[in-house]
């Protein structure tokens, strides 16, 4: 029984065709799989099945029958729920009002909660969920509110959910819970469509997968016909190297070294951290995320000061130099959080491409002006080079994809040619082709003889990527790995579990 | 505190309650409405106008109470459907509403300064509260009539959401105009009652600029109250103390005259300076669009 189908649905914004005839069916029970690019038009779809866009053609079929929806309302109505890429929660309401939020169930002009109460608590059943109801939603971590934005959209009777790139805010372990739970709810008979651009957890929920490209339906098959390969080319329209070719690179000297660098709260304190990074090798830090990395990258950057030890650049002691000492010294970063670190939203590109460095000899005119016409031409050089996609150099960061995003800070840091790059979830977020393109830079980088410290949760992309390995945790280097050995090594030095368990002697 | 001053807060704090309650309906739904004053100030002078040509208070009231619901829908209007400015059209309000009654006064009544007296609203008299009129005691029944709908009802717990992230409220099915016009319009009315008090309750003709402040001392009243109703009340008990006292200090004549006066705007500035930081609004100030 098809649960959904769309025939032919367009919908423009202006001169951009965001879906351009797209057909989709849904069958009833299954966990359909919406993989493509960003900007691929993933949003705007589900956003036009649940009554959020006005599609400018096309017809909508729900159990076989024609449908007209024109508002959320209406698709509430007929039981298509929706989680939608930025959580739709009201901050200062209670987990339970957002979840009966113009549902509310009704005693006289009141709302019953005792029937909320008991509502919700079946949902915790059906879900796995427990959660503390009165608790405001903005004292909330993230995870636990996309369980919000779940109990919501059951609450208010769906059959079908639309899951809009719910993994992308999540840490690994929600993953996996998230996805336990949508397995959960097939199993209770719902249809669910799960967009993401993430092929591992397309293979590790869907049932059947529809690829959309640039608005265009690509085509959809069962996931057992599917390869990691015909889906990532479906998805960029060309072939996409999953392996990256590591020439040999003569490692130079040392360049940066810490020793028994420790730190104090707030964050986590690091303890005795020590170790040698080398011009022309890539040095990856694995590790759960929060067990340091970040506190480890403010010391290197100055950002934060140690308690203990040394932070040698160059064989020069850098330990107390400020930020600005070490970019002039040639320390490049790529923040972990672009948006909080690494750029101004509302600024324009050419604005953000000289972000801290505008002080800069070819971006000054005199004292006290900056040299406009220069930094522009800079500006349309560094579009030009890094493939950044923009009409020109004016518009507001804030409109671009993240991948172009991240290709602003890139080409900034990479612009004075530095020689140590600390370079910090690079790809989070990022869609496949933005991501390749990276980790391609960061290997170019390398191949010049620049040195990389690569922080990553994404354990492909470190054993990908680097020369060497250290595991990280709970503020100390647990261990080092080759990034060939075995991801069940790296299993167990991230959890923490001694070095011989994992087979391997300490390197420090 | 003797009865009387008691009695005296309890009717100078009236209007600046109704102010902030208006105000706080308004700020719930994600509207500052910087036109509170001009809001009262209209009314009072239709209620005076009203009663004037009819001879019926009743009448005066619902009039004032209309021009107070039409207020309202023009500032949903400009604010919530067109997206303007709501410090401007709030000024605006203000300002029109400052000329309007001054140019009307002068045409009916050949003085921009003041009315002809007109029949008022008689007081009742309440063990404690004293001989006050219906309007005080309205007020109060309105702190807890809608400190139970917004908190209590299905109808308050929308408005809330409205105000505070309005796509949310979309996505989960609700009229976002629908109860952001709705607020703004009954926060509007619930002000305009402030206005009529002052011209048929309290002085019983029409002053111009008699409002004096009061709007935007409800303003701070529903701030230090924090957006809630029996918050707007405390506060607006304190004010209207400080109002209370003036008239107070006023009668026994021990500091000039000018000084005092000054008193209830130095709470409000006292208080709000000492706390307005760290207040944080239940809503966002930005207009809604979709798509
Ligand atoms: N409200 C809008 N106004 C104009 N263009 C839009 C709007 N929403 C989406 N688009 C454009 O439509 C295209 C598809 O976007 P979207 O569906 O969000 O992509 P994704 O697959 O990453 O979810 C993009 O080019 C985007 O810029
Ligand atoms: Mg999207």
């Amino acid at each position: 029984m098809i649960a959904l189908a769309v025939r032919g649905l367009t919908k423009r914004f202006g001169d951009i065709v965001a879906n351009d005839h797209i057909d989709l069916d849904v069958a009833q029970g299954e966990i359909h799989g919406l993989l493509g690019e960003n900007g691929a038009g993933k949003s705007v779809l589900s956003s036009c099945i649940y009554g959020l866009y006005r599609p400018d053609s096309g017809r909508i079929f729900l159990w076989g029958k024609e449908v007209h929806i024109t508002s959320p309302f209406d698709a509430i109505r007929l039981g298509i729920g929706m989680v939608h890429q930025h959580l739709m929660l009201v901050p200062h309401l209670s987990v339970w009002e957002n979840i009966v939020l113009g549902r509310e169930p009704r005693r006289g002009i009141q709302v019953d909660r005792k029937k909320v109460l008991r509502d919700i608590e079946k949902l915790f059943e059906e879900t796995g969920f427990q959660l503390d109801l009165s608790e405001e939603i903005a004292n909330l971590p993230v995870g636990v509110r996309q369980q919000v934005e779940i109990l919501k959209v059951l609450f208010r009777g769906a059959d079908i959910l639309i899951l809009d790139e719910p993994t992308a805010v999540l840490t690994p372990q929600e993953v996996d819970q998230l996805l336990a739970t949508l397995r959960r709810l097939k199993a209770q008979g719902k249809t669910i469509i799960f967009i993401s651009h993430k092929l591992k957890e397309v293979f590790a929920l869907c049932d059947r997968v529809t690829v959309l490209r640039r608005g265009k339906k690509v085509g959809t098959l069962p996931i057992g016909e599917a390869t990691p390969e015909i889906l990532a080319e479906m998805m960029v329209g060309r072939r996409v190297f999953f392996e990256f070719p590591k020439e040999r690179v003569e490692k130079g000297g040392v360049l940066l070294t810490l020793r028994e660098v420790s730190t104090n709260p707030p964050g986590v304190p690091l303890k005795g951290i020590s170790f040698d990074v080398r011009s022309g090798e890539i040095l990856g830090i694995a590790g759960v995320e929060g067990n340091g990395q970040s506190e480890l990258v403010e010391v290197l950057v100055g950002l934060r000061r140690p308690k203990g030890g040394a932070v040698l650049f160059q064989g020069k002691d850098i330990t107390h130099s400020s930020p600005k000492e070490r970019i002039r010294l040639g320390i490049a970063h790529v923040p972990e959080d672009r948006h909080r670190l690494g750029v101004i939203l509302d600024f324009s590109i050419w604005e953000n491409l000289v972000l801290g460095f505008e002080t800069e000899p070819p971006f000054r005119k005199g004292w006290i002006t900056l040299n406009l016409q220069a930094i522009r031409s800079f500006a349309r050089q560094k579009i030009r080079e890094f493939e950044i996609t923009v009409p020109h150099e004016n518009v507001p960061l804030r409109t671009l994809s993240g991948g172009n995003q991240q290709k602003v800070v890139v080409a900034r840091e990479l612009a004075f040619e530095p020689s140590l790059l600390v370079a910090c979830q690079p790809t989070r977020g990022l869609d496949v082709a933005a991501t390749e393109y990276l980790r391609n830079l960061l290997l170019a980088a390398r191949r010049k003889g620049k040195a990389v410290l690569l922080i990553s949760a994404d354990l492909d992309e470190i054993r990908a990527l680097s020369d060497r390995v250290l595991v990280m945790y709970e503020g100390k280097i647990v261990g080092e790995l080759a990034p060939e050995s075995d991801e069940y090594q790296f299993g167990l030095l991230m959890g923490g579990k001694g070095f011989d368990e994992a087979g391997v002697a300490s390197s420090s | 505190m003797s009865l009387s001053l008691f009695q005296a807060m309890v009717r100078m704090a009236t209007p600046i309650l109704f102010a902030a309650l208006g105000g706080c309906l308004c700020e719930r739904v994600g509207v500052i409405n910087i036109g509170l004053e001009g809001i009262m100030l209209t009314a009072a002078f239709f209620g005076v106008l009203v009663t004037y040509v009819t001879g019926v208070p009743l009448l005066g009231f619902l009039g004032g109470l209309a021009s107070g619901v039409a207020w309202g829908y023009v500032i949903a209007l400009l604010t919530v459907r067109f997206y303007g400015n709501q410090i401007v059209v709030g000024t605006g309000v203000n300002v029109f509403g400052l000329g309007l009654s001054a140019f009307l006064s002068q045409k009916i009544w050949g003085s921009r300064g003041a009315s002809e007296a007109v029949q008022g609203f008689e007081s009742i008299w309440v063990p404690y509260l004293g001989e006050q009129t219906f309007f005080v005691y309205l007020g109060f029944i309105l702190v807890f009539a809608l400190q139970f709908f917004l908190f209590v009802t299905p109808w308050g717990l929308r408005l809330r959401a409205v105000g505070e992230n309005p796509q949310a409220a979309d996505t989960a099915g609700i009229n976002v105009f629908r109860y952001k016009t709705l607020g703004v319009v009954v926060g509007s009315a619930i002000a305009s009652l402030g206005g009529l008090f002052l011209s048929l309750g309290h002085l019983r003709f029409f002053a111009w600029g008699m409002t004096s402040g009061r709007g935007f001392i409800g303003l701070a009243a529903m701030i230090f109250g924090k957006w809630t109703p029996v918050g707007c009340l405390l506060a607006s008990l304190l004010f209207g103390l400080a109002d209370a006292l003036q008239m107070r200090l006023q009668a026994l004549g021990i500091l000039p005259s000018q000084v005092i006066l000054l008193i209830p705007y130095l709470v409000t500035i006292l208080v709000l300076s000492g706390f307005v930081g760290r207040a944080t609004p239940p809503a966002r100030y930005e207009p809604y669009k979709k798509e």
